[in-house]
């Protein structure tokens, strides 16, 4: 996002770019431009632009659904509350670990089985299926899965156990269960974006490199993984938006108990829970406020290559 | 892959291939093993059931409640993605592409909605979408889901369009192609496997949707089957849902796999070959 808008024409002449008269193709392109982009901006302003502003004026009120007659303006007393109690920063610290620990397996699983999908001499296609499976199935009911097979009176996993363990009631189980889960989940997603990004690695240069002497490790290090970098990017960038969002997983494996609620658990249990609207949606808020600090971070580490750069974008 | 390829690296290969395999599938095993056991083994703890039963599959179907909404689950998900993939394609293609003011306020409100929280749209929406008459139908849930594929499909779609080989886009603009010409007629064969693939990541977001689902629906009318295998926990028609929900999962998990067969050769076919050489 750092480029300014483009002037249309030869940008170093010092006439200010609108003075500067368009030629017939760079109209047009303008013309078209906006004309592409037109439908998807205005589907995503008019459906979020005011929720988004309702939700911000209601982390400002006191709003408890439960005595609306006592609903006022509060500035950012419930901000105040929320960071002053250690149910935020619990459920911050557990949301951090539950991201962090579980992006960084998935990246590895992930490029791991997107060489294995790209360079496998048979058996791609099962590869391919059986993998597009645990993206495919719905979060909740893979969860339901996981639940059962740890459940200490159904589950399989849980018989491997020691006699009497109850790992859905322990707070460090349960979140390594969460992990496991959503690894499982979401590995898939990563592999099948980097498969994309290996996809357009052209055969050429790594043969290119091979006959130059290059080993498997330093072709994959040095020829495939900065081609794949837009792909890596996208594929982090999503993963780790959404996985400091997880809420599905958690909901159905310990509904929140033993302190593994995340961030977004915490917010859901202030909005239909205690029915506290203005509570709920400054915890909202300040999910959305990490989110963009990640985001931010992402695109500051990623530089040029971010999504929306535009600086190697034609050439 | 060049001609020297032993026995040794093959069965390597092959070994990497089963356990991959087996790491994608032992959890569903685990769910499809669960909805075949009988009421009195789900206690049993063991990977394979002693006897197999349909009686949790009987049990699931026996209720409309189910069966609406898997037909409302197919229906909101394929309609959301046709119209994500369609929006995201032509915004990707301005982004990456073309010169226009007001590209990075695109992409700002892209990342933006990209990054908000589901769950703080989620009141608002509520109250929204009731006074509106949209709670509660199919339009109600699609457009949501619209809203939050559109920054998915158009980031995917744009890092898919970088990489494509634009020298036959001017190519054909020489040939005195216009703008429209060459994104119909040159971009979008080449750019078709990135299509696929970025519908199939919208399809399994709509699909999957969990809060949306359980707050924006009341009744058989628009309520998808996240939201209705939820409703099997709580519920005191079964008196132990556990047959009942794996069941249902197991169902659900059916239009997945179909989906995935279906689009699976696409994606080789597509995103193995190149743009280039198609």
């Amino acid at each position: 996002m750092s480029q300014a808008v483009e002037a249309p024409v030869a940008t170093e002449t010092p006439v200010r770019p609108k003075k500067a008269p368009l030629s017939e193709g760079a109209r047009a392109e303008r013309r078209l431009g906006w004309l592409l982009c037109a439908p998807a901006v205005i589907v995503m302003v008019a459906v979020t632009a005011y929720p988004v502003i309702y939700a911000i004026y209601l982390s400002l009120r006191r709003y408890d659904l439960r005595f609306p007659s006592q609903s006022k303006f509060v500035g950012l007393a419930n901000y105040g509350a929320v960071l002053s109690s250690t149910f935020w920063w619990k459920a911050f610290l557990t949301t951090l670990i539950i991201t962090v620990v579980s992006v960084l397996i998935e990246l590895v699983l992930g490029i791991l089985l997107a060489l294995l999908m790209h360079r496998t001499v048979f058996g791609k296609g099962a590869v391919r299926t059986a993998l597009l499976i645990p993206y495919g199935i719905v979060t909740v009911a893979a969860s339901f899965s996981w639940y059962y097979a740890w459940n200490s009176s159904t589950g399989y996993l849980a018989a491997l156990l020691p006699t009497g363990s109850a790992p859905l009631t322990n707070k460090w189980e349960s979140i390594f269960i969460i992990i496991g889960a959503e690894v499982w989940k979401t590995t898939p997603f990563m592999a099948l974006l980097l498969l994309a990004g290996l996809a357009l690695v052209p055969d050429e240069l790594l043969n290119a490199a091979r006959v130059d002497g290059a080993t498997a490790w330093q072709r994959f290090a040095r020829v495939m993984l900065p081609l794949m970098k837009p792909a890596i990017l996208v594929a982090l960038l999503f993963r780790t938006l959404d996985a400091f969002r997880i809420f599905d997983n958690i909901y159905v494996l310990t509904k929140g108990a033993n302190d593994t609620r995340s961030v977004s658990i915490l917010g859901y249990d202030n909005l239909f829970g205690a029915l506290n609207l203005g509570i709920g949606s400054a915890v909202s808020v300040l999910i959305f406020l990490c989110v963009t600090i990640i985001a931010a971070l992402f695109i500051k580490g990623f530089g040029t290559a971010a999504p929306g750069s535009d600086t190697d974008g034609r050439r | 892959m060049p001609a020297a390829v032993t026995t040794k690296q093959k069965s390597a290969w092959a070994i990497a291939n089963v356990v991959a395999i087996l790491y994608a599938l032992f959890p569903v095993w685990w769910i499809v093993a669960l909805s075949f056991k009988r009421t009195t083994d789900f206690t049993d703890r063991s990977f394979v059931p002693k006897a197999w039963t349909l009686d949790n599959y009987r049990t699931v179907f026996k209720t409309s409640e189910f069966t609406r909404a898997l037909i409302n689950s197919i229906g909101i998900a394929l309609i959301a993605t046709l119209l994500a993939v369609v929006l995201g394609t032509m915004a990707a293609y301005a982004v990456a592409r073309l010169r226009f003011p007001g590209k990075s306020l695109l992409i700002g409100i892209s990342l933006l909605i990209a990054m908000f929280p589901p769950i703080s749209l989620v009141s608002p929406l509520f109250g929204i979408e009731r006074s509106l008459h949209l709670f509660d139908t199919w339009p109600g849930l699609i457009i949501p889901y619209l809203t939050f594929s559109l920054p998915l499909a158009i980031y995917t779609l744009s890092a898919f369009f970088r990489e494509i080989p634009w020298d036959l886009e001017k190519a054909a603009k020489i040939d005195g192609a216009t703008p429209y010409q060459a994104f119909r007629q040159v971009i979008v064969p080449l750019a078709a496997p990135g299509v696929v693939t970025t519908a199939i990541l919208v399809f399994i977001f709509c699909w999957n949707d969990f809060l949306f689902a359980i707050s924006l629906t009341s009744t058989t009318n628009s309520r998808t089957v996240p939201a209705a295998l939820a409703f099997f926990t709580g519920s005191s028609q079964f008196e132990d849902p556990t047959g009942s929900i794996s069941a249902a999962a197991v169902v659900i998990t059916v239009p997945i796999i179909v989906f995935v067969l279906f689009f699976q050769r696409r994606i080789v076919a597509g995103l193995t070959s190149g743009a280039v050489k198609g």
